[in-house]
């Protein structure tokens, strides 16, 4: 059946529900949200987040906004807490002691998962646990005040990575985790965004949590506390991103690169940048060089995902 | 019928386990506890356990793979020394607030640095206040029975508590000794299943565990911990009580040898427990009035219990395998005395750090120990409460 999100919408009521503290214009309770509809109804899930916004966001003793079962650890543990989780499953399910079906779903953001989470997360990958990570990259540490993440881009305005009179916001460039998962030979590794009515990230939400195996999901989830955008624009940023081939959609299914959007014409890196106020001083005149380094990284790493795209869908790939 | 075997300390924990038989098994391999998750895996893939083994990445990934085991419903377990506690160290709280009762193997090493991978109590002290019950053993005997009566204690609904069932490295770990073993039918009825009350995979009750808990409740939630940890004493002499009719081997809080009649005393857990035993005999031999209190439960602590066992004596000595490097004494016996204090008991006391990084204690030195003690109740004069034995050149007094 062809995806509406309407009929989604009318027909899965959101099994993460209003009244959690998320800020307003945060991308991420909109993807969660659209990711827990991904279930079938029947089925149970457990769901494990990394500390971070959306943990202390969503269940603050005693409320909780999640009406499946939930479970946080720590920050660096998502995985693994998962993993545990699952292999019980396994288990128990084995000796008959349950008979549910129950899907294992794991939440963290970029710091959680990019950086202190990232042996935890590489580790349930390879183990092959029947789950899906989700990372919801908002590219810096927000919960703690917008500290640099190896997922902060270039350039970026952050309270570690400073735009100073001497050193220009963020001298390295970002971390590419959806390749870095890929590596891990997975069945299912996607990245997508709340773009076109969600429409890509909920039918990637269902492959990765209906494919038998280890899955992986990276969401970019954009942060106006952290970004400097205006709440009501959380959905053009989105778009933005895409467009602009900043974030491109692509899945990776055992092995096979397939990118799921082209932009007929892709827009220039300004478009992206401009509206954020961490981008500002790339702006300022003098600053130029700074803007076509990160277009031109932004083009090499497309391009790199055309090879990939190219390459993997050969005929001896198969 | 008991089984007459020749095991090591690792061999009897990991029989302990097969016959347990968990749910989820996750470990990383440290010396010198290694040897455990080795035989288990071998149980797992000889289908002799139900047992799903999470071969995690790291000790911090083991601890919080059996949280989540345990949070979904099932029993956890786990093995680990030193630096592998050390790393798990965040997750160990963890466990214990989430009211986990996950038992693990702790096969006492010395934590770095530098590097030693000899036996000290460093790692267990590293923990004694993160709420976990913590049992140590003399032998491979006592942390195979140990292991057999830990889920009871643990799941008990007024505990609902983590355990360790600690042993010295190498030294029990590695030594094959003589050991009685329970037939596996026997010991499945006394360990019983595990029916959680709540559990992440009951899909007609979901639950929320681990939140953000701010200061409107926290210290609530902190009290009922201690709450469960002072109800466990009672849990734990319970349940030896039902194993000493399952097996004819007597377990309390902790075991007095010689100490009802004796003038002075050493207190002390695991493996030299068995050294001072045998200069306790030695001694009497002699006509002296010598005793051991070798402390089983460590946490709960027997605050009273064990000032009254040492209440009649004339001087003890407390001897600690690990170091607070608060240049005033190891954390068993500030333990002793504080308790004693607030029992109105006072007998003079001293402390004995000994045997760091698996130095080897000898019966000589123990008997050192107690002739120092007789020395104090000669003169009356403690000197140095806080003194080293064993050392190269000595630094006491």
């Amino acid at each position: 059946m062809p995806y509406n999100v309407k009929e989604v919408v009318a027909n899965k009521p959101s099994r993460f529900t209003s009244g959690h503290r998320m800020c307003a214009g945060c991308g991420a309770p909109p993807a969660a949200r659209m990711i827990m509809r991904a279930l079938k109804p029947e089925d149970h899930a457990v769901v494990a987040v990394a500390t971070g916004c959306m943990e202390v966001s969503t269940f603050m003793y005693p409320y909780t906004s999640w009406t499946d079962s939930f479970i946080h650890t720590a920050f660096e543990c998502a995985g693994a807490t998962l993993s545990g989780a699952e292999a019980a499953y396994k288990s128990m399910k084995k000796q008959g002691k349950i008979n549910n079906t129950t899907k294992f779903i794991a939440f963290g953001g970029d710091g959680g998962t990019y950086d202190i989470g990232l042996q935890s997360l590489s580790g349930a990958m390879e183990r092959g646990h029947d789950m899906v990570y989700v990372c919801y990259d908002n590219g810096a540490y927000m919960n703690t005040g917008i500290q640099r993440s190896s997922a902060t881009p270039h350039f970026a305005d952050t309270t570690t990575s400073p735009a100073g009179t001497v050193i220009p916001g963020k001298m390295q460039q970002r971390k590419d985790l959806t390749t870095i998962m890929a590596g891990h030979h997975l069945p299912y590794v996607a990245q997508t965004v709340g773009y076109m009515n969600f429409k890509d990230l909920y039918e990637k939400a269902e492959k990765a949590i209906y494919t038998e195996g280890p899955c992986f999901l990276n969401v970019l989830a954009p942060c106006p506390r952290g970004w400097g955008y205006p709440t009501d624009m959380l959905m053009q940023i989105n778009k933005l991103a895409v467009e602009t081939c900043y974030w491109p959609l692509y899945e990776v299914v055992d092995g096979k690169y397939k990118i799921n959007y082209k932009p007929a014409k892709k827009l220039p890196i300004e478009e992206f940048l401009k509206p954020q106020k961490r981008f500002k001083h790339m702006f300022k005149p003098g600053n130029e060089w700074m803007i076509e380094e990160f277009q031109k990284e932004v083009d090499r790493r497309w391009q790199e995902l055309l090879d990939l795209e190219e390459m993997t869908n050969k005929e001896h790939f198969e | 019928m008991s089984i007459r075997e020749r095991l090591s300390g690792n061999e009897a924990a990991a029989t302990a386990m097969r016959q347990i038989n968990p749910d989820v098994v996750a470990a990383f391999p440290i010396t010198p506890s290694t040897e455990i998750p080795q035989y288990f895996s071998t149980f797992v893939a000889n289908g002799a356990v139900d047992t799903e083994f999470v071969a995690v990445e790291s000790e911090h990934s083991a601890m919080s793979a059996c949280i989540g085991a345990e949070a979904a419903g099932g029993r956890a377990m786990t093995a680990t020394s030193a630096n592998g506690l050390s790393f798990m160290w965040e997750m160990i709280y963890i466990a214990s607030s989430l009211r986990l009762p996950i038992v693990l193997s702790l096969v006492n090493r010395a934590v770095s640095g530098p590097l030693n991978i000899h036996n000290d109590h460093s790692d267990a002290m590293g923990v004694r206040d993160a709420g976990w019950i913590m049992l140590f053993s003399e032998n491979n005997q006592e942390a195979y029975d140990n292991l057999l009566m830990a889920h009871r204690i643990a799941e008990n609904e007024k505990v609902m508590l983590p355990l360790m069932v600690c042993q010295d490295g190498f030294i029990t770990s590695h030594s094959v000794e003589n050991i009685l073993l329970e037939e596996d039918e026997k010991v499945k009825e006394f360990v019983g299943e595990y029916h959680p009350k709540h559990y992440l995979l009951n899909q007609d009750e979901p639950i929320a565990v681990g939140p953000l808990d701010v200061q409107s409740y926290l210290f609530e939630h902190k009290a009922q911990q201690a709450e469960a940890m002072k109800n466990a004493k009672q849990v734990i002499l319970d349940v030896a009580k039902d194993f000493e009719k399952m097996t004819g081997r007597k377990y309390g809080l902790f075991e007095e040898y010689k100490l009802d009649d004796a003038e002075v005393a050493i207190v002390c857990m695991n493996s030299t427990a068995g050294t001072t035993k045998a200069v306790v005999d030695e001694l009497r031999e002699q006509g002296k009035k010598v005793g051991l209190l070798k402390l089983r439960v460590f946490r709960p602590f027997p605050v009273d219990e064990v000032a009254e066992a040492l209440g009649h004596l004339k001087a003890i000595a407390v001897l600690d395998k690990a170091d607070s490097l608060n240049a005033a004494g190891g954390a068993l016996f500030e333990d002793v005395t504080s308790a004693m204090y607030v029992n109105k008991k006072q007998v003079p006391a001293i402390n004995y750090v000994y045997g760091i990084g698996g130095r080897d204690t000898r019966a000589d030195e123990i008997e050192k120990v107690y002739n120092d003690l007789f020395e104090i109740v000669k003169t009356g004069d403690v000197k140095n409460p806080y003194r080293y034995l064993g050392l190269r050149k000595e630094a006491e007094d």
